[in-house]
């Protein structure tokens, strides 16, 4: 029997915002797995902490509900531990690049078979509106008392630098789109980051809906609204290095396309790179069963809860008389 | 010539980090072992990578020995720090072997020596003359004590070594002088020079070349000695004894081929002293040959910090694997959030906590048990948890091995606390059994039958099932078919969402809480507690790596026919408050001995047994106990000629 969408719901009360952005997130999410048919059992969803920390409760399939900025760690443990496992990590702005920073840029560095998904809005949300790191420098939110004195971070040059084998940008509003984003992230071989525009209703009284949709920036000649946002796919990006050789030229592409903001937000893949040997190929040089018999399935009791480890060989060497 | 017999000898090796004083230990500790004689060694060393004074005691008996000893019989040096930092040590009939080449060499000309340490020594050498002193004139002052001191020119020594074997390129070898200084030493001892060859051929056995040459090395300095000094030797009473079945380990090597053997197979850390090289060696050995054929492995992750460790260890022991993470007192203060998230989630976890002198890097190489009450405290709000010591190497082995049983057996995190004392000391043991302990994974279920029509049960298992009789829910991995849950670190009800109901929060607590009975009931009490020597009235109470000093003290003391009790507690969270009671119910005065500066078990026997504690010696130097600055102040507890029932060790070098 296909599974839909409908088999990854669950009965708990979502508390989110009306209108708040988690839901069409959310909904991809849901989507993508029923596109990708991954058995209910075989994905774990993991998450941080905030509203978009609640996104595992509201799915049918394993949910790690972690702590805060620390999701990533969490997320790695299982996969390595068990490969067979679909990861989807998912987490705030704040709690990816704010508090989790750290971790965010040391998983680029292992490339880990697994997909990470930010819900950008510049704000802290469950406590109240404070400004967080993608906040743009002097932008003042509703609940701040003074405009953002920080400059932002730039998510997707920094999951670049940091080792990110795909990148790529949705829009929590255009939901068939991000369905099939995170599709091509988890197909993606290697770690994946997919930054996520999505409006907070509540406490981001700028980059809202409208202002996305461009409802403030009409064209001057017919009256229309200009979206602000458009697809990368539909303006002759490529960010696919194919051949190791076109990496630095792809780089600057990256780099130009993430700087680009205002009137003009791409979405859409900036990057795949499926060169680089994902975690588990290093693993498997140095362990070179590690797919087939990975940690998680190892039997370590050989009978009547007598140990399977034969530790005799490392006993001789510390032999006194040997 | 007259031999001396003995039943042990303490040998002292000391020299630059990074000079070969280890290897060099490493290789005496063999030797003897290999004669048939016991060996307690100990490493101590700055927190430097070359250049400071780094040094290594080995205590040598015919019978079964735990600690070191503070006299020295023979003093090996190549340098002059050694000797103005340890000759005051040497006791009466020792012997010093020492750098003939440095004899004018003044204490001033030492810049890893600080002030305070050259005053000490002037002091010491009762020295008045206007110029700073000289190795000449604290020899002097050594040998009135009936100490003998042995002067060698090491490089002219290397030299004719080099034109010995006509080999030009190794009289600039400098790093072999370590050899031969520990092959001079050995002349000295009543040994079987072929078990030295042997020993050098095993340390170096994955360089056979170097081998070769530190063996030809090694017998070219022990037949110059043997001539020019025509030694009397140190002659052990019995050797040569049975040692068919004893190993030789090192601390920081048997709790982590206990997690092997315990089925550990993911290993998370980032780089501390003193836990490192736990991790190190499981990667040294991370394939791991099963005994049904297959090839087994663990899984060693360095990560960015140790909070990353701790959460990707969780994250591990989701997916069902046996997981630790090996860590130090700096590192474990940032994993106290996650500690609290493995508690609320019921998450097996092992901890090992490797501690060291605090607060902050404190002394970052040397050896405190500083983090006993920070172990049961650590993390905020109330969750369950297994605090388990360990007291020596052996233990260490067998602890893992039950710490792993604990963490799933009761479904919380356990922290196994070790040291620096034991990461940093190698001792000679019964060798290892594997399958001394079973191993019992508790309610982990791999397989949840669909069988049922029940269809309402099968999309709702209950992670955190609430019973009637037990604490502990069913466990599945994460990737189980039918057995689909969540975990947060919210409160949350029995499928593991979200909670903030009143009635299941005091539920949940209780589930959680009442583990801790739990652990107190089905925990064996030989786990909880050991006892050593029954019916005295006078019972020392102590935790850790102390136990050697104490016994060592004990056996002393049994021979003059005192006799003390012993009480060496394990489990010291949840605190085995009735077992305790029972052990210390017959005492007339209880000394507490501890290895930092508040008593911090005393608190807890204060604290669960509402009991007062006569005694309580604390040392917190950085050094750990030894067998004879313990002896001095237990025999005066017992001879009431100690005033202060606060008494403070602080012998070390």
């Amino acid at each position: 029997m296909a599974l839909k969408p409908a088999d990854y719901k669950t009965e708990v009360h979502n508390d989110w915002c009306p209108g708040c952005g988690d839901f069409g997130i959310l909904n991809a999410i849901q989507m993508a797995l029923a596109e990708l048919a991954i058995p209910t059992h075989k994905a774990a969803i993991f998450s941080g902490i905030g509203c978009s920390g609640k996104t595992p409760h509201f799915i049918h399939t394993y949910g790690i509900h972690t702590l805060h900025g620390r999701v990533l760690p969490f997320a790695q443990g299982a996969k390595l531990c068990n490969p067979d496992l679909e990861v989807i990590a998912v987490g705030g702005d704040g709690d990816g690049l704010g508090i989790g920073v750290g971790h965010f840029v040391s998983s680029g560095r292992r490339n880990i078979d697994l997909t990470y998904i930010i819900y950008n809005n510049g704000v802290y949300g469950l406590t109240k509106g404070q400004a967080s790191p993608t906040l743009k420098l002097g932008m003042k939110t509703k609940s701040l008392t003074q405009p953002n004195v920080n400059d932002s971070i730039n998510p997707i040059a920094l999951a670049f630098i940091s080792g990110f084998t795909f990148i790529a940008r949705g829009y929590a509003y255009d939901i068939r789109h991000l369905k099939d984003l995170i599709v091509k992230a988890v197909r993606h071989k290697g770690l994946a980051y997919l930054d996520v525009l999505q409006p907070c209703p509540t406490y981001n009284d700028i980059n809202t809906r409208e202002w996305f949709q461009g409802l403030d920036n009409t064209d001057q000649e017919n009256g229309k609204p200009i979206p602000r946002i458009y697809k990368l796919e539909n303006s002759g990006y490529n960010g696919e290095v194919k051949d190791p050789d076109q990496y630095y030229e792809i780089a600057s592409r990256v780099f130009e396309k993430s700087n680009e903001w205002g009137d003009k937000i791409p979405i859409g893949i900036f990057y795949q790179n499926e060169n680089v040997a994902s975690y588990d190929e290093r693993i498997t040089m140095k362990i070179d069963n590690y797919i087939k018999y990975p940690p998680a399935s190892q039997e370590i009791i050989l009978d009547k809860n007598k140990t399977n480890s034969n530790i005799n060989e490392l006993l001789k060497s510390f032999k006194v008389n040997a | 010539m007259h031999d001396k017999i003995v039943n042990e000898i303490t040998w002292v090796i000391g020299g630059a980090q990074g000079s070969g004083v280890d290897s060099a230990a490493n290789i005496f500790s063999k030797t003897c072992a290999e004669d048939g004689l016991y060996i307690f060694g100990k490493r101590e060393y700055y927190s430097n990578i070359k250049g400071e004074h780094s040094y290594f005691t080995v205590r040598v008996s015919n019978k079964p020995i735990r600690s070191h000893k503070e006299s020295i019989d023979i003093l090996v040096s190549f340098d002059a720090e050694t000797l103005f930092r340890h000759a005051k040590d040497v006791s009466t009939n020792g012997i010093i072997i020492f750098n003939s080449e440095l004899i004018e060499t003044s204490i001033n000309e030492i810049p890893t020596l600080d002030p305070d340490v050259q005053n000490t020594i002037t002091e010491y050498c009762n020295y008045s003359g206007g110029d700073p002193i000289t190795i000449k004139k604290l020899l002097e002052k050594i040998q009135q004590n009936s100490i003998k001191c042995y002067g060698i020119p090491y490089h002219q020594l290397l030299k004719n070594f080099s034109e010995h074997t006509n080999n030009p390129a190794l009289s600039k070898l400098a790093r072999m002088i370590n050899v031969l200084a520990l092959s001079i030493s050995l002349s000295f001892i009543n040994i079987d020079r072929q078990a030295l060859s042997r020993a050098i051929k095993y340390i170096f056995r994955t360089k056979p070349k170097i081998a070769e040459i530190n063996v030809a090395a090694a017998e070219y300095a022990y037949n110059y000695a043997e001539q020019i000094f025509q030694n009397n030797k140190f002659t052990f009473s019995k050797n040569k004894m049975d040692f068919s079945d004893i190993i030789l380990v090192q601390g920081s090597q048997s709790s982590a081929l206990g997690k092997i053997v315990a089925g550990c197979r993911f290993q998370t850390y980032y780089p501390i002293t003193p836990a490192s090289e736990d991790s190190e060696f499981l990667e040294t050995n991370q394939v791991i040959e099963q005994i049904d054929g297959n090839k087994g492995s663990v899984l060693v992750m360095q990560t960015e910090d140790e909070i990353s460790a701790i959460t990707m260890a969780i994250g591990g022991a989701l997916t069902g694997t046996r997981t630790a993470t090996a860590t130090s007192g700096p590192g474990f203060s940032l994993m106290a959030e996650a500690l609290g998230w493995a508690g609320i989630n019921e998450v097996p976890l092992v901890v090992s906590l490797y501690q060291r002198a605090g607060p902050s890097t404190g002394l970052p190489t040397r050896h405190e048990q500083g983090d006993l009450l920070f172990a049961i405290n650590a993390g905020h709000g109330e969750f369950p948890r297994i605090v388990f010591a360990s007291g020596d190497i052996e233990e260490s082995f067998y602890d893992t091995l039950k710490v792993f049983n604990f963490a799933e057996i009761f479904q919380l995190p356990v922290i196994h606390l070790l040291d620096k004392a034991i990461a940093s000391s190698v001792m000679t043991c019964k060798n290892f059994d594997p399958n001394k302990i079973s191993i019992d994974r508790g309610y982990l279920i791999k397989k949840i039958n669909n069988k049922t029509k029940d269809q309402d049960k099968l999309k709702h298992f209950k992670r955190f099932e609430l019973q009637k009789n037990t604490a502990i829910s069913p466990r599945p991995p994460l990737g189980t078919e039918n057995g689909i849950f969540w975990n947060t670190g919210d409160e949350h009800d029995e499928e593991g969402h979200i909670s903030e109901d009143p009635t299941v929060r005091i539920k949940m607590m209780d589930k959680r809480m009442s583990k801790l009975n739990l652990v107190l009931q089905e925990i064996q009490d030989e786990d909880k507690a050991l006892s050593y020597n029954e019916n005295s009235d006078i019972v020392i109470t102590s935790w850790g790596s102390t136990k050697g000093a104490i016994l060592d003290t004990l056996d002393e003391l049994n021979k003059e026919g005192i006799k003390i009790k012993f009480v060496q507690i394990k489990l010291l969270n949840p605190f085995p408050q009735q077992l305790l009671e029972k052990l210390l119910n017959s005492a007339k005065t209880i000394i507490n001995i501890e290895m930092n500066y508040s008593s911090q078990l005393a608190k807890l026997i204060k604290q669960n047994l509402q009991r007062d504690i006569d005694y309580e010696i604390v040392k917190y130097n950085g050094r750990p106990i030894s067998c004879d600055e313990l002896y001095r102040v237990i025999k005066g507890i017992v001879n009431n000629n100690v005033e202060k029932r606060r008494i403070v060790l602080d012998y070390g070098t």
